[in-house]
């Protein structure tokens, strides 16, 4: 085994060269570079950390922004849901009010009318009166030959009529 | 044993430091083709894009698994230690991958060096010198309390530190040996049955056929096994030493 056979020949070669080799590792690469390598990383963890969370805060004022446009829509339709209320109401009474006055006029309308046809009515009766007794008269004069007293025929017509 | 064998190269047989010998060999070679090939690595994965590509993506996957590895097993103090256990895990991966490559088609020898004690010793007294200056550190002498688990009865005393006192000891040899025997016997078994094609194939189509299909099938499946054991146990050897890294920083 060369490793034994040449222990005593090549001890100092190979520790001074292992030590020599390695440090040069460890200081150059192992404290040189590594560390910036690991910077590098940090560094982007850092960055993906920092990203994430703004991610987290624009979202979550999204999420508030929604919710108060929310409220405030909400607030925005009960308002309009009352304003709508009220025009309802407000045209309801208008259109009773308009009702109640068209009524009124129809009612006196109705009521003058009514007043006119008991007015023509009386009237025509008084008139038909008249005529019938005329005309009993007249036909007493004919058939009988006898002349009736105009107010005696009057009477006796308005008790016919009236019973 | 060729295949573990080091050699001086380029001529630098002669070089020393304080009387040690310390020639550039082949071993430390392929720790400079480890080195630049992990830096090439990382580097590809340092444009800092914000959106990241897909080399920048695995590196920066493996930044987080030994991130997320300290994490689950020492908490937030664990942060402090990744430069350390991910130099340790890249550097025995990249060892172990690249001492597997296929390069002997090229007419080139992969010398993979985490399979000489000598080094993966290096890295695991290294890695216990950390536990042990950082227990001694942050909890001074209340860190012998490693030795007592929670519940220990009194009249076991006696016993029990012995044996914990005794299982920490041995932290650093596991870990080495741990990861110098995965890697020599992967490789000591791909060339044992790679010898079988050879001599089988040498000794006539019948024998070929009879032992060489066989051995030839069998090492396409060890050859996959040793990718495996190549990440597992640069794994093993990252989870181990945070594990203890945990008992120094956190004490049980």
């Amino acid at each position: 085994m060369p490793q034994i056979a040449q222990l005593s020949a090549t001890y100092a070669s190979q520790i001074f060269w292992a030590l020599l080799f390695f440090g040069i590792v460890f200081f150059v690469i192992g404290k040189g570079m590594v560390p910036k390598v690991m910077a590098t990383v940090d560094a982007r963890d850092r960055q993906i950390a920092g990203d994430l969370k703004a991610a987290e805060a624009a979202r979550e004022a999204a999420n508030a922004q929604e919710e108060a446009w929310k409220v405030q829509s909400a607030n925005q339709r009960a308002e309009a849901q009352a304003v709508i209320a009220k025009a309802k109401a407000d045209a309801a009474r208008a259109t009773e009010a308009r009702l109640a006055e068209a009524n009124g006029r129809i009612d006196a309308r109705v009521a003058e009318a009514d007043a006119r046809i008991g007015a023509a009515r009386a009237g025509a009766l008084g008139e038909i009166e008249a005529v019938a007794a005329e005309a009993a008269s007249e036909i007493v004069s004919r058939l009988a030959g006898v002349t009736v007293d105009a107010g005696a025929a009057a009477s006796a017509v308005k008790e016919a009529l009236h019973g | 044993m060729h295949q573990f064998m080091i050699e001086p190269m380029f001529g630098t047989d002669h070089w020393q430091i304080a009387g040690y010998s310390i020639p550039f060999t082949n071993s430390a070679l392929w720790m400079a083709i480890t080195v630049a090939a992990l830096f090439v690595f990382v580097w590809g994965g340092m444009k800092r894009e914000l959106v990241p590509g897909r080399w920048q993506m695995a590196v920066e996957s493996m930044t987080g698994f030994i991130d997320g590895l300290l994490a689950a097993n020492i908490g937030p103090a664990g942060k402090k230690y990744v430069p350390y256990i991910f130099s340790l895990f890249m550097f025995i991966l990249f060892a172990n991958v690249l001492g597997l490559l296929p390069l002997g088609l090229l007419g080139v020898h992969p010398f993979t060096f985490t399979s000489h004690f000598t080094v993966t010793g290096v890295l695991a007294i290294m890695s216990f010198s950390i536990v042990l200056i950082v227990g001694f550190w942050r909890h001074g002498l209340h860190f012998f309390s490693l030795f007592v688990p929670h519940g220990t009865p009194l009249w076991l005393m006696w016993l029990i530190p012995v044996i914990e006192l005794v299982s920490f000891l041995v932290r650093p040899f596991s870990l080495a040996l741990r990861l110098f025997v995965a890697m020599m016997a992967g490789h000591v078994l791909l060339e044992v049955l790679s010898s079988f094609v050879i001599s089988s194939g040498n000794a006539g189509l019948g024998w070929g056929a009879l032992i060489g299909i066989p051995s030839f099938i069998l090492m396409i499946a060890i050859c996959a096994l040793e990718v495996l054991v190549a990440g597992i146990q640069a794994y093993v050897f990252a989870l181990l030493t945070s594990l203890y890294l945990n008992d120094a920083e956190n004490l049980h």
